[in-house]
Order: C-alpha cells, then structure tokens, then sequence
C-alpha cells in the first residue's frame, strides 16, 4: 500500500529530474521566441529546435540584427548550438533620376539625328523634343532609337507616317 | 505604377536578356529604361517589344534608352545607309567639316566607340574621323 502511494510522487519527482536537467526543445523554443519578439530588431525571425539545436530562420534588417538574434539565444538553459540561417533584407534599390542634356546640346544631338530626314522638323524646349512632319513608316523605328538616346526629358512624336 | 504596367513586357525582356544596369523609373508621367544591353540583337527585341505596345511610337511617356555595350574586340563596321555614302568628319557633329566618305556596305575600321552617337573610324583609304553609329553596324 504504502509504495503504490509513492509512484505518482516518484513518477512527479522524475519528471522534475528530466525537465531540470534537460528542457524540451518546445520549451527552449517559446522561451527563444519569447526573446526574439521582446527586441523589435530581432522580432521577424523565426526558430526551430530540434535536440536542442536551435535553427534561426527569417529575414532582418541587417547584419547586427542577425548577430543580435544568435546572441539573444546564447545562454538560454538547453541550447547545445545555434545554427543561424537568418537572411539579410536587401536594401531598397537607390532611385538615381534620370540625366537630362541641357537644350543647347540637345539640339545640336537632335540636327545631327534628324539631317537625313528631310520631311521631319524637330524643336527642343525643356529638355522635350517635339517632332512634326512626317516620316516613312520604315525609317521611324530607326529615327526614334537615335532620339531615345540623347536624355531628353520626354519625346513628343507628333509626326505623320506616309 | 501605371506606366510601369504599360511596358512591364520590356523591363521583364531586359531581365531576361541580362541588362544588368537596367534602370526603370518615372518622372512626371515619363518612365526612364535605361541600361547596356550585351548585344545590338538585344536592343532590337526590346524595341519590337515596345513597337508592339506603341506602334508608331507617339505615347511620349517612355524613353527607352539601351545603348550595345562598346565591345574592345570590335573593330569592324559595316556602313548600313539607305543608299548613300557615309560621311566622315573632323569632330562628333554635322556642323563639323567632312574629311571622307565610306560607301554604302563598305567595311570600316572602328577606333573608339567611346562616343554613343559618334564613332571614330578610319576607312581602308587611311581617312579617319566620325561616323554617326546609326549607320554602322559591328561585325563580330
């Protein structure tokens, strides 16, 4: 009687044991995460432990960021080793506006694109070529690669296809 | 965004195809594609594209701007005029005065390509000057 009384509290004394000495890998986990949201910066990445290998995934900002997540883990009771798989946010492409020739040259690189069609008329105001005349349905794609390649702000084509 | 949807086709053939400075962006209702394609062929599938969206190239909203990468070991060019001679000049302009001719489909000799607009060039004769690039077409 007396030993079948013991075994739930054997069974509860065992179970304190195993859990004190070696946390579950869930357990290890919430806490990570715990910590891993409690820092804004680290706050997008993820964790998986597995046998107490803990693996960081997800994407933050920046390098520190990512060092920052790895040490946030060291030190948390059941982490053998950090795998640390956290990507790098890349930066957002630098918007470099576009080049505009002045109109004196412009005008010059217009003349020297547009000399060998007679029928097309060219103005240049503002960085804008404007176009009239006409032109054979043939030679445009030829003409408009040429005037594309000047930096003009904007290429009004108002010219008639013959 | 609108006009980024508008010519998604030739930024996607410009990925596609390796541009690798492409830049795409718009300023006051214009969209800017510029970049250096590897190839003239390149640059010809992007603007069949863009004849595609704009036919004859009237929307005024785009300025597609690839230039062929200047290639060291090109040095030849065929002269592709209509019909006439080629002129060559003293400077990179048409007011600059003329110091030769190469004929129509004649084979030249390409100096420098540092000019996008205006070649240096010497003809078999030993004439050297510019050539306006629309007219002459690298060989490999």
């Amino acid at each position: 009687m007396k030993m079948i009384r013991l075994i739930p509290a054997m069974a509860l004394g065992l179970m304190i044991f195993f859990t004190g000495c070696a946390p579950k890998d869930a357990d290890i986990r919430s806490e990570i995460e715990k910590k891993l949201k409690a820092n804004p910066a680290t706050a997008a990445a993820a964790v998986t432990v597995i046998e107490g290998v803990a693996t960081l995934s997800g994407e933050l900002a920046d390098e520190n960021a990512k060092a920052e997540a790895a040490k946030l883990i060291t030190g948390i009771k059941g982490v053998k080793s950090v795998v640390n798989n956290v990507t790098l946010t890349p930066p957002p492409p630098v918007f470099i506006p576009p080049v505009i020739t002045a109109d004196d040259p412009l005008m010059q690189s217009v003349k020297d694109a547009t000399k060998d069609y007679p029928g097309v008329k060219a103005e240049v105001k503002d960085g804008v070529i404007t176009l009239t005349g006409d032109i054979t349905k043939a030679s445009l794609p030829k003409l408009m690669m040429t005037l594309n390649g000047l930096n003009a702000r904007k290429i009004d084509n108002k010219l008639t296809i013959k | 965004m609108a006009l980024q949807d508008k010519y998604q086709a030739i930024t996607n053939a410009a990925l596609q195809a390796g541009i690798s400075d492409l830049q795409v962006r718009e300023q006051s209702g214009v969209l800017y594609i510029d970049g250096t394609a590897p190839s003239g062929a390149v640059k010809d599938q992007l603007w069949d594209i863009y004849g595609q969206i704009d036919p004859n190239f009237t929307g005024g909203d785009l300025i597609l701007d690839v230039k062929v990468a200047a290639n060291a070991n090109v040095t030849r060019a065929r002269v592709t005029t209509d019909s006439s001679n080629l002129n060559i000049r003293k400077g990179p302009g048409t007011d600059q005065p003329i110091v030769g001719k190469a004929a129509k489909d004649e084979v030249i000799t390409v100096v420098s390509q540092g000019n996008p607009q205006w070649w240096l060039v010497r003809t078999a004769d030993g004439e050297e000057g510019y050539a306006y690039a629309t007219y002459l077409t690298t060989e490999a």
